[in-house]
């Protein structure tokens, strides 16, 4: 058994970074590289995607990444687990075997898939037996929005990665599961961590956790001490270093830039968590009060004492559906009073929208630059000299109709309204489809994953 | 007793989960960390953010991490995804609550 396992962290949603799973690669040991792709709103990007197409449904860019890093996954021996699956797991898995073909690796590496997590075809049988998916926050029946729905997938756990990695995949694939699975499986694979292992599991979460959002946990958007932050245009991504027993540490690779310390990771260690006491995934509840940690040497962080609860008989499920059509615009104003002449711009658009009898559910004004983010009551009254503000309006509803026409009433105002006003070239505001997300439960006995490895 | 601003004792990390956003509140330094239980209560933050958050404030201590945790319900016009707001995501809610003033 290693006494070590390095997981390194090389992508924090879909859209990070290109260059930094190869930088995690070749900067130094690496055991494991964990990729994440999926945030709520690509499924149902995805799933539109495989609807028109179904050979597409994954996440593109991750066959083109083991492409270019092929040469260097080979030699070094590193694996790869991401969820770039998508939902079409199987098809992205041939997607890299394709690439490793063309870069030369044919016949060299075991691909392993994890299947089951989506259960769009299910619902209408599921909702028929009785399971009715209710939604988690509201309490309301998936039946108000199901002729809406648009995917619909069991976040899964990390044993069927281990699994996977335990049939001798080097590279497994995953459709919808915890963004902590991805770090735990491995985890599991090499230390044998069993299903009532819950300290260990809490561990492997809370590490997880720490690097799933990756430079996150590095030195980026931190609040402390940012302004001397070292090199953040080579920032370092996270690595975990896991021990047997649950201990772990995390750190970067030497001459990358951020830090690792114990306040960066502290902000990392409170991003989008509940009640901490109990972190709920498909494997284990984490107690995240019974973290300890410490500065362990430069860039580098230590965790002990970690505990665990028995996990519930739930997967959560994440459905997205269709809830309408939205749309945002920006007029800019400059010196002098460029504050009251975007608010008067907002008056004039208002009464323009109410005489052409348009109605949204939600119409929402904003003076970027003067209080956008933390709204009037906290920001005050803004100064009189400021240089310019951006005022952004938007508008939602389920009329595509009246959300165009909005689109096409505010650069008129460069005209017609108040003066020193500028607005962005390229045209008018996107109508844009709204995406909404309805989190339910489900019984684990009803989901059941399913793990192929095969010969690349 | 003075009054400072919490962006001189603390610091914070928010983020979002369907309508409701948490801001994860850390004591720069550990003697702070018992001024920010006493005063940084669920209901002072409630009113600090009024016009952001319109549901409860829920208030979870982490002392081993000197942190608190708010949980903001009906604090993104939404979601992420529905809110018509410049930060959909409650990316910034961090630093609206490091506004507020307290007693050390």
């Amino acid at each position: 058994m290693k006494k070590v396992v390095r997981v390194a962290a090389g992508q924090g949603f879909w859209g990070d970074d290109l260059d930094a799973p190869r930088r995690q690669v070749e900067g130094g040991p690496t055991d494991y590289l964990m990729l994440d792709y999926l945030a709520e709103v690509t499924m149902s990007i995805l799933q539109k995607q495989y609807a028109r197409d179904p050979q597409a449904g994954y996440a593109r860019d991750f066959p083109q990444m083991i492409e270019r890093g092929a040469k260097e996954i080979v030699q070094r021996g590193v694996k790869v687990v991401a969820n770039a699956g998508g939902v079409n797991p199987e098809t992205c898995g041939e997607a890299v075997a394709a690439a490793l073909a063309r870069a030369g690796y044919q016949g060299r590496m075991k691909i392993g898939v994890v299947t089951g997590d989506n259960i769009l075809d299910r619902l209408d049988d599921l909702v028929a037996r009785g399971i009715e998916l209710r939604n988690m926050d509201t309490g309301e029946p998936l039946a108000a929005v199901r002729e809406r729905v648009r995917s619909a997938n069991a976040y899964l756990g990390a044993f069927p990665i281990a699994e996977a990695l335990g049939q001798g995949a080097q590279i497994v694939v995953t459709g919808r599961c915890s963004d902590v699975a991805l770090s735990l499986g491995p985890s599991i694979h090499e230390f044998g961590w069993k299903r009532d292992d819950w300290d260990q599991l809490a561990a492997g979460v809370v590490g997880g956790h720490v690097i799933e959002c990756g430079a996150q946990a590095t030195g980026g958007n931190c609040q402390v001490d940012w302004e001397t932050m070292p090199d953040l245009a080579g920032i370092g991504y996270p690595i975990l270093e896991a021990e047997p027993d649950g201990r772990f540490a995390i750190t970067k690779h030497p001459g990358t830039g951020g830090r690792v310390t114990v306040p960066g990771v502290t902000e990392q260690l409170v991003y989008e968590i509940g009640d901490p006491r109990a972190y709920i995934t498909p494997d284990v509840i984490a107690d995240f009060t019974t973290i300890q940690l410490r500065q362990a040497g430069q860039d580098r962080v230590q965790f002990w004492g970690i505990e665990g609860r028995p996990a519930t008989e739930f997967y959560k499920v994440s459905i997205s559906y269709s809830a309408g059509f939205k749309a945002a615009g920006t007029m800019t104003y400059g010196w002098p009073d460029a504050y009251k002449k975007a608010k008067m711009a907002d008056q004039i658009l208002r009464t323009r929208l109410e005489r052409l009898g348009l109605t949204f559910e939600a119409i929402h004004s904003e003076y970027v630059g003067a209080n956008a983010c933390h709204g009037d009551f906290l920001s005050g009254e803004p100064p009189p000299d400021l240089a310019e503000v951006t005022l952004r309006v938007g508008v939602r509803g389920s009329d595509p109709v009246a959300i165009e026409r909005f689109t096409r009433e505010l650069a008129p105002l460069a005209l017609n309204g108040p003066p020193v006003v500028t607005y962005p070239s390229g045209g008018k505001p996107k109508v844009e489809e709204v995406v909404a997300y309805w989190p339910a439960l489900i019984p684990k006995n009803e989901v059941s994953a399913a793990v192929t490895v095969w010969e690349a | 007793m003075p009054r400072v601003q919490l962006r001189q004792i603390a610091h914070a990390r928010s983020g979002d989960k369907g309508d409701c956003a948490n801001i994860g509140l850390i004591a720069l330094r550990p003697e702070h960390y018992p001024a920010l239980v006493e005063q940084v209560t669920a209901e002072r933050v409630k009113e600090h953010m009024r016009e952001l958050c319109r549901g409860r404030v829920e208030r979870f201590e982490l002392p081993n991490l000197q942190a608190l945790n708010f949980l903001l319900y009906e604090a993104l016009d939404g979601g992420g995804t529905v809110s018509l707001r410049t930060d959909a995501q409650g990316k910034t809610l961090s630093a609206a609550l490091l506004r507020m003033e307290i007693e050390i």
